[in-house]
């Protein structure tokens, strides 16, 4: 029974880290500049990371898997965003100016 | 000296974890290279408060947690942009000022800006960060500056 239960929960969490997935790549198409893509990445990188490893902990348990699971989990947060500043950063530097629309701010 | 007998703990954590095998012998060795590992550090004089931030203690604990939520939120805000672009899509690109004093607080408020979905730091120079962002809601919640106060209360100690 518990079985039963821990392995519809898994069903759950992966599919919506999936979902998750899904969105991004669709966010990476229909965006309409790198800037705006680079926040459709980040999605990949978190709620799809961590959908996913609450599915896989479910599975494993209290073992050292989990552990090393969460050990990657952890990696993937602290250097996503740098990644993701690195990307953003050169594409600024190199002088690519972002699409915008509507509210700019005074000293933007 | 505090810190390399953190660092020499860490070390060990992680070897344990990763490696899975518990025999006198293999243990001996990983604990030996641990030992090994943190003195060559603490010669180098590698091991500083950015390697090894003690001084932010468990007060970082509860603002992941915090940041977590903020994460999951932001998530579902850049997903329904992504579906709905015409209606949400709204980007922007503004500078705020970073309160933090220290290096490594500008940094934990520069990451957690781009960690979370819908806003990405572009620049970061001095105090100020140049922020893009993705909708009106996103670029409201930097503004108000929530992430920043909490950022400064973990340093707080430092400042």
């Amino acid at each position: 029974m518990i079985d039963l239960a821990l392995d519809i929960a898994t069903w759950i969490l992966l599919l919506a880290g999936g979902l998750m997935l899904l969105i991004t790549g669709l966010g990476l198409l229909r965006l309409p500049d790198l800037y705006t893509r680079i926040h459709a990445g980040g999605m990949a990188d978190t709620l799809a990371t961590a959908f996913i490893f609450f599915g896989m902990a479910l599975q494993s348990g209290f073992t050292l898997v989990t552990a090393k699971l969460l050990m990657i989990v952890i990696f993937i947060f602290f250097t996503s965003p740098t990644a993701s500043y690195a990307l953003a950063q050169a594409s600024f530097v190199a002088g690519l100016k972002p699409k915008l629309d509507g509210f700019e701010d005074e000293d933007a | 000296m505090i810190r390399t007998v953190s660092l020499f703990f860490v070390l060990l954590a992680v070897w344990l974890l990763l490696s899975g095998h518990y025999t006198p012998l293999v243990t001996g060795l990983g604990v030996f290279s641990c030992l090994l590992s943190a003195l060559i550090a603490h010669r180098m004089d590698v091991v500083d408060h950015e390697g090894q931030p003690l001084h932010l203690g468990p007060r970082i604990i509860p603002y992941w947690g915090w940041l977590m939520a903020e994460i999951f939120k932001a998530n579902l805000d850049v997903a329904k942009c992504i579906l709905s672009p015409k209606s949400h899509l709204r980007p922007s690109m503004f500078t705020v000022t970073a309160s933090q004093k220290s290096d490594l607080g500008k940094v934990i408020y520069a990451n957690s800006i781009t960690l979370t979905p819908g806003t990405v730091t572009v620049d970061l120079d001095g105090d100020r960060v140049l922020v893009h962002a993705l909708t009106v809601g996103s670029a409201e919640g930097v503004k108000a500056g929530d992430m920043d106060r909490r950022v400064t209360k973990v340093m707080e100690e430092h400042l």
